[in-house]
């Protein structure tokens, strides 16, 4: 657990591995909370919301699908999208740690949607102007996706926080419960930096400071309040050490990959 | 084989969510290149990211020209640009209408929630319509209800 966050010193041995652990910081990311989202089909509080998640569910994992079919190209050895999404073992996928909290209740799986997507939404604004063409047209055509996620989710964060006396307080729990979670998505991983050195990630920073200016400004008008910081030091994006409810989701997702290896539908 | 009888062929195939629309009409095959009598291209781009229609479609582009007698179809899936319902023709906007489904909007601005109200009905031609939710029965479309007909309908989101 020794991994040093020095710049010259990267954990990856070469470019191509700084590559693929970024593209898998983006596909896990799009896998994992698309899983999360396929939890509430048939369980969400109205039709209308159970059509949203599930649209929104599918929307990252066809996004996911993107990433991992350009990592299958460009993985030193011969590998397919099944193995890489489902096979992995725990500390072998590089999500950030909000992606896999427990959807919680509807405030709560809204908190985790709205801090992600509109940190995805800057993420995929700035990828889709990469000089690697491939990652520029799944970031482009993914960006139109996440736009809708944005709004659907800011628009909640203000009906919720700016309803009820306890719609408010659910929503104001909510956010207080995933927030620091968040920030794992700032702090840079050896993969982060070295993809910004090549021209192709963006300045985290950069990301940050628009991402706070359009949460904070939701937060204030939803009457909700910006939650404090805690700790922020998660490390599953560069070092695959989880929070304790990763195995449990993997657990359900493999399944079926795990007792029937390469099983087709 | 001529890229004009390959194109239509692919005219025949429909997507299984809008069955009245080709994939030509819908602007998912970007190009065709028939490089031998035997041997076809076919430059292919998918809509939504996790549209599960997108698998059907190719299965059904191969088999579809298999049949017709090519030996070698090769489906390049091309990303960009990305795909949108700018590429929509009049027939097709026409065509969408008569499945019951409003076409995309002039002033629903891309990226934007589709508009509250005033959606067209494609029943009944009133203005008079409510948004029901901005997610509908597939990635691509949005639940409206018809206030003078009373008629729910689907509406093709500006993508």
């Amino acid at each position: 657990m020794s991994k040093t966050f020095d710049t010259s010193t990267p954990s990856p041995a070469s470019t191509l591995d700084a590559k693929i652990h970024y593209l898998f910081q983006l596909a896990d990311n799009a896998l994992i909370m698309g899983q999360r989202l396929c939890e509430w089909t048939g369980v969400a509080p109205e039709l209308e919301i159970d059509l949203a998640l599930c649209n929104i569910a599918l929307d990252h994992l066809g996004q996911a699908n993107a990433w991992y079919e350009y990592l299958v190209e460009i993985y030193p050895h011969p590998t397919d999208v099944d193995q890489l999404a489902f096979c992995r073992d725990e500390h072998q996928y590089y999500n950030i740690t909000l992606t896999e909290l427990p959807n919680g209740d509807f405030a709560q799986t809204i908190a985790k949607m709205a801090l992600f997507s509109i940190f995805n939404y800057y993420l995929h604004d700035a990828l889709r102007k990469c000089p690697d063409a491939r990652i520029a047209a799944i970031a482009a055509r993914s960006y139109k996706e996440i736009q809708y996620h944005r709004r659907y989710t800011s628009n909640w964060i203000l009906r919720l926080g700016d309803g009820t006396d306890t719609s408010h307080e659910r929503m104001q729990r909510a956010l207080d419960i995933v927030w620091d979670h968040a920030f794992e998505a700032f702090a840079p991983s050896p993969a982060d930096r070295i993809m910004h050195q090549h021209g192709i990630a963006p300045d985290l920073e950069q990301i940050k400071s628009l991402w706070e200016h359009e949460v904070h400004q939701l937060l204030h008008k939803a009457t909700l309040s910006i939650p404090e910081t805690g700790f922020t030091g998660y490390r599953a994006k560069s070092d695959g050490i989880h929070t304790e409810h990763m195995g449990y989701l993997l657990a359900e997702m493999q399944y079926m990959q795990r007792r029937y290896p390469n099983l087709q539908w | 084989m001529t890229k004009e009888e390959i194109l239509d062929i692919l005219q025949q195939i429909k997507d299984p969510e809008i069955p009245n629309l080709s994939v030509i009409e819908l602007g998912m095959i970007r190009d065709v290149e028939v490089n031998a009598p035997n041997a076809v291209i076919v430059r292919f781009t998918p809509t939504y990211s996790g549209c599960p229609a997108t698998t059907l479609i190719k299965m059904e582009i191969l088999q579809r020209l298999k049949a017709a007698g090519v030996e070698h179809i090769e489906i390049v899936e091309q990303l960009s640009p990305p795909w949108t319902t700018e590429s929509f023709s009049p027939q097709a906007l026409e065509k969408l209408r008569q499945a019951g489904i409003a076409p995309p909007h002039p002033h629903h601005k891309k990226g934007e929630d589709p508009p509250s109200l005033g959606i067209p009905c494609p029943y009944c031609e009133s203005t008079d319509t409510k948004l029901l939710s901005a997610f509908g029965t597939t990635a691509c479309k949005a639940l409206y209800q018809c206030n003078s007909c009373g008629q729910p309908f689907d509406y093709f989101k500006c993508h």
